[in-house]
Parts: C-alpha cells; sequence; structure tokens
C-alpha cells in the first residue's frame, strides 16, 4: 500500500466509525469541509502514526498545516521519506 | 458589568447581532426581569447572544445564576438545579425544559422593549456558578464571582482602538467567560461562536466583523490553521488556554500573525487564571513557581501546581462535596510539572484525567462504560498524545474468560457499546486487548500520567 492509499482508507474508516458524511475524495478537497471534525483527524493521525511510524503535525514547523486532501497526503509522503 | 456606554458596542452571533444599548429599553426576559429578584437561576440557554444578555441582565438582580454550557446533556440537568437549590430555570423553549415543583420556567428571547419600566437596581453579589466535569461524568458546581471572575482583567483598558474580542469557546466555560467579561468590562464589542459552526465559518465571521483579540484553545487554533480562512482574521492578540500550548502550535501561530501578540495562560474553572506566558515559549518560568505573581501564589507540590489567590473559585456547591482550597487557601490544580533547566512544562493531569481538545475526561467514567460489557472484565482508560487534539483516549482491556471470537469485532462492539452510552470525545479512539492490568498494593488499578 502506498502512503495515499493508507490515508484514503484510514478517511473512510474512521468518517464510518464516526457516523460522519465524507465528502466525494480528491487532492483539492479542503480538509475542513471533508465532513470529518478535529477528533476525527486526531484518530487519523494516531492511526497513521501507528501505520507508516511517522508524526509529521509533530515534526518540523518548516511547513504550513495542511489545508487540503492533497497538502495532507503530501505531508506523509515527505515525513515518510 | 458594563464599561463605558453601553450604545453602539455589538454582540455579533451567527444569526444576529444585537446592541447592547438594546437592553437600556428593553429585555430579553419577557420583562420578566423582576420575577427573578433574589433567585437561583440555572440558565440554560442554547443561543450564546441572548445567555450573553441573560447574564448582564442577571447579574445584581439573582442571588445565583448557574452557566450552562450548550453541550450540558439535558439529562444533567435535573442534578444541576436541585444542587444550585434553583427556583428558577432561564431555556429557549418552556417545553424542553425540566420542571420540579417550586421552580419557575423562563424563556429568553431576542430584547424587546419592555411594558413597564425595568428595574435593575444591583441588590444582591451574585454568585457565579460554572460547570466543571466530575468523575462520574455529572458536572461538579463550582463557585465564582464577578469579583473572582474579573480579578485577571488589566483595569487599565489597552491603549490604541478598542479592542474586538472573540472566542471559539462557549462564554459559558471559563476560558470564554474571561473573554465575555473582557469584552463587556473593557468596552469593546464581541463575535460569538455558535454550536457546531464549522471553523471555516466562524473565521469568516469574525474577519468580517474585523475581529482583534480572539481567544481558543491550542485545538481550536490547530483547526483554524488547516483552514484556507485562517489568514483572513487579521488579530493583533492571539491567546490559547485550557489546554497544554505546545511549541508547535506557538510557531505556527507566530508564523501565521508575526505582528500579534501570542499570549498562552493557564487557567482552570476552580483555580481562575493564574499567570500568562507572552515569551512564544512553551512551558513558564521556573522562577515563576514559588513566587507572587501578580496576585497569585504559585507552589508546586507533590509534583502538582498549586495556586492560591483571589482569582480562585471559594467551593463546590453541594451538601456532600468535597473542599476546593486546602487549609491554607491553595487550590491544587491537579496539572502535573516537570522542571527542565530554567523553564517548568505540564507533563499530563494527576489521577490520569485526559484533556480532548480541552474537555476533560475522567478515565473511571469510561472505564465503567467499558466494564459494563458482558466480555469485559477490567479496563484501564489512559491518555494517548495527539498533535490535533492534545490527547485522545485509549482503552486496555482484559476480556473474561467467557470472550471469544475475533478481536476486531470485539473491539468494534465494545466501541460501539460505548457511543451509545457516552458523548463522542470520550469513546476509546482505540482498544488494546491486554492479558493483566498491574493493581498497586492497595488494590487500585496503577496510573501514570499520560
Amino acid at each position: 500500500m502506498t502512503v495515499r492509499t493508507h490515508v484514503l482508507a484510514e478517511f473512510q474508516k474512521v468518517a464510518q466509525e464516526q457516523g460522519k458524511k465524507l465528502a466525494p475524495l480528491s487532492d483539492s478537497l479542503v480538509l475542513l469541509e471533508s465532513g470529518l471534525d478535529s477528533l476525527c483527524f486526531a484518530i487519523i493521525v494516531a492511526r497513521l502514526e501507528d501505520r507508516l511510524g511517522v508524526d509529521p503535525f509533530n515534526a518540523s514547523t518548516q511547513t504550513d498545516f495542511p489545508v487540503t486532501l492533497g497538502d495532507f497526503i503530501r505531508f506523509y509522503e515527505n515525513a515518510a521519506r | 458589568m458594563r464599561g463605558g456606554a453601553a450604545s453602539g458596542r455589538m454582540l455579533h452571533a451567527a444569526h444576529a447581532s444585537f446592541d447592547l444599548g438594546s437592553l437600556e429599553r428593553g429585555s430579553c426576559l419577557d420583562g420578566r426581569l423582576a420575577e427573578l429578584r433574589g433567585r437561583s437561576v440555572v440558565l440554560a440557554v442554547a443561543d450564546q447572544a441572548l445567555a450573553a444578555l441573560a447574564l448582564i441582565e442577571l447579574d445584581g438582580v439573582a442571588r445565583r445564576i448557574v452557566l450552562c454550557p450548550a453541550d450540558v446533556p439535558p439529562e444533567h440537568l435535573p442534578h444541576v438545579i436541585a444542587t444550585a437549590e434553583a427556583d428558577a430555570v432561564v431555556g429557549d423553549d418552556a417545553a424542553a425544559l425540566p420542571s420540579p415543583p417550586a421552580v419557575a420556567l423562563f424563556v429568553a428571547r431576542p430584547p424587546a422593549a419592555a411594558a413597564t419600566g425595568i428595574e435593575r437596581q444591583p441588590q444582591y453579589v451574585t454568585e457565579w456558578i460554572l460547570l466543571t466535569s466530575g468523575t462520574t461524568g455529572v458536572p461538579k458546581l463550582v463557585v465564582h464571582s464577578l469579583e473572582s471572575l474579573t480579578r485577571p482583567i488589566a483595569s487599565s483598558p489597552a491603549r490604541g482602538p478598542l479592542p474586538l474580542w472573540s472566542t471559539f469557546y462557549d462564554i459559558r466555560r471559563y476560558g470564554g467567560l474571561q473573554v465575555f467579561l473582557r469584552a463587556m468590562l473593557g468596552g469593546g464589542s464581541l463575535v460569538l461562536s455558535s454550536p457546531g459552526e464549522a471553523v471555516g465559518a466562524y473565521l469568516e465571521r469574525a474577519a468580517a466583523h474585523g475581529a482583534t483579540h480572539i481567544l481558543g484553545t491550542p485545538t481550536h487554533w490547530r483547526s483554524a490553521l488547516m483552514s484556507p480562512s485562517v489568514r483572513k482574521i487579521r488579530p493583533r492578540y492571539v491567546r490559547l488556554s485550557g489546554e497544554i500550548a505546545d511549541q508547535v502550535i506557538l510557531d505556527h501561530l507566530r508564523d501565521c500573525y508575526p505582528d500579534a501578540g501570542l499570549v498562552h495562560a493557564f487557567a482552570s474553572t476552580e483555580a481562575g487564571v493564574a499567570f500568562e506566558v507572552a515569551d512564544g515559549k512553551s512551558g513558564f518560568p521556573a522562577e515563576l513557581a514559588g513566587a507572587r505573581a501578580a496576585d497569585v501564589d504559585i507552589k508546586v507540590a507533590h509534583g502538582s501546581l498549586h495556586l492560591r489567590s483571589a482569582r480562585t473559585a471559594s467551593r463546590y456547591l453541594g451538601a456532600d462535596a468535597e473542599p476546593l482550597r486546602d487549609a491554607d487557601g491553595f487550590v491544587d490544580t491537579g496539572d502535573m510539572v516537570e522542571q527542565h533547566g530554567e523553564r517548568c512544562y505540564f507533563v499530563g493531569r494527576r489521577g490520569g484525567v485526559i484533556n480532548v481538545g480541552g474537555q476533560k475526561i475522567h478515565p473511571e467514567e469510561v472505564e465503567a462504560v467499558i466494564n459494563s460489557h458482558p466480555h469485559v472484565r477490567l479496563s484501564l482508560v489512559r491518555g494517548r498524545k495527539s498533535p490535533i487534539t492534545g490527547a485522545l483516549v485509549i482503552a486496555d482491556v482484559v476480556l473474561s474468560s467467557a470472550a471469544a471470537g475475533d478481536a476486531r469485532a470485539l473491539e468494534h462492539e465494545i466501541k460501539e457499546h460505548c457511543r451509545a452510552r457516552l458523548p463522542r470525545h470520550k469513546v476509546p479512539a482505540a482498544i488494546n486487548f491486554v492479558p493483566a492490568l498491574a493493581v498497586s498494593a492497595s488494590g487500585k488499578l496503577e496510573r501514570r500520567n499520560a
């Protein structure tokens, strides 16, 4: 599985568990308009840390927080390198 | 309560804006304010703007006001009413309110001119009661006064144009209430968030009104930084409280708002505002502990921050309530502190209390729900650090010998069991099945600080 497929799978799983209606996933989707809230993102970030071994949110402050899903995936791709 | 002239000063809510001057001619209490004189009033209005207007009217008139945030579950209201010995409830909809005998119901509405003149001579030093989480999920009632609540607020107004305050918080919680009182006493206006409002929508409104002084938890701000609207606001003052502010969030906010004052405050409902840190670094200078900063005595005892000042609450309400202060007048915050060099850092809460996005969760409450599942023998609930919400709830579970079958299916089943009985943020984000849990010599589960 690639970083991208891991990320997309967790978005779908957490949305389902938390009873949230997920917007159609595309790279330009604004995260805060995805239907998920802070708690959902916290769970996604914890699970991705377990799966990928990285937590880019806690790493450098050189890059901005991700705003779109595409940013979010690149955030993890760069950290996993 | 208001500083300066009221007219022209605004409360901006999502659905409407209110001129504070409207209260000089009208009332949001149906002109029934006189009936509330001397009463113990539970203010359970969902709408923040109406609650704010009602607070202004009731201070000095009611004997006691209990501030219920929008997210207090309705099933807890009877306990709140009984503990506060309330004889009046103000809500949005009389039909939806509990009505024990001898409790009068009032409905708050947008201000309308009263038929009769409004007599608003303050007669009481009103008790302001805030709710905080208890170990069983039932709220505890914390007694403040306008005096203790406004102690942390500088008496001299800030120089320059009047601030336009705003907060992501509910103003019925301590942090949000500080912003409400700063706006009211400092002569400014206020932009209120709305329960359930999306972060982006709130930021757009705050930007449209020109908010200059904005308070949120680190979790609120992390969420704001993920919004395209975050650069639309131009705050002169950015304040964080309610959770540990780590260096990452402080650095991001500094980058985003290079010209703003950036302050993180330590405050709790019981202890009030203890101190503010304005150097952009996480933690606080070690020299503060053992010192008297402003009018607050600060000490670290058994690893936990203790505070004594006129800003703390006086007591918990209720016949069998525990004491809020120790014999020397200190409030034990339960926030554990470690010193590294010249700096002290918060490392978590004693008793394993978990802070998820500013909402405190007692592990015992979650454990009781998990343990009520027929296949569970024992559980330990703890926090896991999260860069988004500060912490997440995690459970270690020992299954009963009768439990069999697929672990993933069982994990799902236990989570559903919790979802049916707990608010979302208290439901474990992950469950680990373990063969046993450490129990201390005194027979208690061993908890480590998260």
